[in-house]
């Protein structure tokens, strides 16, 4: 609106060319200062709206009593002590970091040894690599759905009848509270394997032939030219996988939701479940969202953690 | 030097079992799926048995599983669209102008790629509930709900970002010359150059969006709205169902991604590999 007066206004003013150019000039200066807010606008409307508000307001609620249809109390820390002293929520980090640590670690190394056997150029390597990518490209409920079918407890189960060719009795799986949390891990390492695969297969493709060469000329054995060459120059690759799936462990929801719920007897909630369960069925909001927070922490430590080693590696 | 046929048979034989273990459920999945042989649920067959796509006609429309597949491909395809629109337009700001507070919106954009969506749930429901003054409506309940939250993707803004940075400056100062606008250098020099990043950002966003299971399940109560990730877990306890028939319904759900997935391969791992390297 004032772009178009100040157009009007300057041409009205001939006798004044010096001002009118410098009028001009820093209309455009204007114009030009406002073109990327435009481009940037329909981002930052969808980012305030669903991300930068509700993360402010979810800070606040951490402080109160949040009553839906009333006035909410401030509380202070209380939420921030009952969730360390809440023994449900001590359960659930205890399975989640299980489950966090052993499906990353074992995960990543099963990767490692699929990566040098699956490495190359071949056209049958890169139909395979591509097939089995399959589990991590599955969306989590569907990935749910096939794992209760074949880890279902009856005898006649996918899995089960593999167990009785191998002569042992049937296992309760998912429906065994001291089974379910491992079947989940399982899972969780035939989803993510693929994926740690392909960025080791990149990682591998990048380490410098010249070092095999060299290596050979000097008679050193496979072993040897695994600890010593391909090991070193996929670390970067491995640290990466490694962290990123520590930091999407943590969160991990819709894996557990969809498969077991949280059961059988709590025996695989999760943060992310007990989170579920104190906002959307307990209503306790307040409390939901302290212990989101103490998540969202945790994740930026590991976070950091995972930019510092990567200035390490790459220095 | 060839390897000698014991080595040979012994990587054959490992490369099955890989298949066995990765691909297998899928066989079984698809097998069970075009079989009209009824099984147990937690059974599943190896060969197919009685071949027939009626499995696939009963879950789809007396299951009703054709509304929810709907739902999803609605959901997946306008928030897929709507994303890449958003995030190219915010990219070619922050990648080709320079200007005051770029870095302050770099870092809030980033902010979000660190920040779990699970943690907003419950904040972000209450936003989906909040009535609009005026019309006194809110977006619960709706296609929408389920869609703008998931406009906003840091990863695709980033990798757009990425790759219109790496498009020449002379270019652009030889369209502005010949008297392009800013939109038309968007429209017509930056955006088709930077067309194989688009492939990725849209099957990666694509993907995104047909995985969500937690903002579906919290945004939206109306079952005729839901997804067909979060119903497939409500048709497995429908009393109803036969075993054959879920089975074809879980090849449904995943259908979409494996395609999209496997016609665009080259973009897909471009995307893994910048996924990583970014993190």
């Amino acid at each position: 609106m004032s772009a178009t007066r100040d157009l009007s206004l300057g041409d009205e003013v001939p006798q004044q060319p010096a001002r009118a150019k410098r009028k001009r000039a820093r209309r455009l200066d204007w114009k030009g200062a406002l073109i990327p807010w435009l481009f940037l606008a329909p981002a930052l409307v969808i980012f305030t709206w669903f991300k930068f508000y509700p993360m402010a307001s979810g800070l606040t609620m951490a402080f109160y009593d949040v009553q839906f249809y009333g006035e909410s109390q401030w509380v202070g820390l209380d939420n921030f002590a009952r969730a360390f002293s809440d023994p449900d929520l001590r359960a659930a980090v205890g399975h989640t970091l299980t489950y966090v640590i052993v499906s990353t670690l074992t995960a990543s190394t099963l990767a490692f040894f699929l990566a040098l056997v699956l490495e190359g150029q071949a056209r049958h390597l890169r139909i395979i690599r591509t097939a089995i990518f399959l589990p991590a490209i599955t969306s989590a409920a569907v990935i749910a759905e096939i794992w209760r079918i074949l880890f279902n407890s009856a005898p006649y189960g996918v899995v089960n009848s593999v167990l009785d060719q191998l002569g042992i009795a049937p296992q309760g799986f998912l429906t065994d509270p001291g089974q379910a949390l491992w079947v989940l891990v399982l899972m969780q390492v035939w989803k993510s394997t693929p994926y740690d695969m392909v960025i080791f297969v990149a990682g591998l493709v990048g380490i410098n032939r010249e070092l095999y060469d060299a290596a050979n000329v000097d008679g050193a054995s496979r072993l040897r030219m695994l600890w010593h060459v391909t090991l070193p120059g996929i670390i970067p690759s491995i640290s990466v996988v490694i962290m990123l799936s520590f930091i999407r462990g943590f969160r991990v929801f819709a894996e557990v939701y969809a498969t077991t719920g949280g059961g059988p007897a709590g025996s695989t909630e999760t943060i992310m479940t007990h989170i579920y369960k104190a906002g959307f069925q307990n209503l306790e909001y307040g409390y939901a969202s302290a212990v989101s927070l103490l998540l969202l922490a945790a994740t930026i430590v590991l976070t950091l953690i995972q930019t510092l080693v990567k200035a390490r590696l790459s220095r | 030097m060839q390897p000698s046929f014991a080595v040979r048979a012994a990587r054959i034989l490992l490369y099955l079992i890989i298949l066995a273990i990765f691909v297998g459920p899928f066989w079984g999945i698809i097998v069970t799926a075009l079989s009209g042989l009824v099984i147990k649920p937690g059974q599943l067959l190896l060969l197919p048995v009685q071949p027939t796509l009626a499995n696939f006609k009963t879950a789809l429309i007396d299951m009703q599983v054709w509304r929810y597949l709907l739902n999803s491909l609605v959901v997946a395809i306008l928030g897929t669209a709507l994303q890449v629109a958003v995030s190219a337009l915010a990219a070619y700001a922050l990648a080709r102008r320079r200007f005051r507070g770029a870095a302050i919106v770099s870092l809030l954009v980033l902010s979000t790629m660190m920040l779990p969506e699970e943690v907003i749930s419950i904040p972000l429901y209450l936003v989906v509930q909040a009535r609009f003054p005026v019309i006194d409506a809110s977006i619960y309940n709706t296609y929408a709900a389920m869609i703008l939250p998931v406009v906003g993707w840091a990863f695709s803004i980033f990798m757009l970002t990425e790759f219109m940075r790496a498009v020449p400056k002379e270019l652009e100062e030889a369209a502005r010359i010949d008297g392009a606008n800013e939109w038309q250098i968007f429209a017509n020099v930056v955006l088709p150059l930077v067309r194989p990043a688009l492939g990725t950002v849209v099957i990666f966003g694509f993907i995104m969006i047909w995985d969500q299971y937690l903002l579906p399940l919290v945004v939206v109560s109306d079952k005729q709205l839901f997804t067909i990730p979060v119903m497939l877990g409500m048709l497995r306890v429908d009393e109803t169902i036969t075993p054959n028939v879920f089975v074809a319904a879980t090849l449904l759900a995943m259908a979409p991604t494996i395609i999209c997935y496997l016609l665009l391969q080259k973009q897909f791992n471009r995307g893994i590999m910048a996924g990583a390297v970014k993190g």
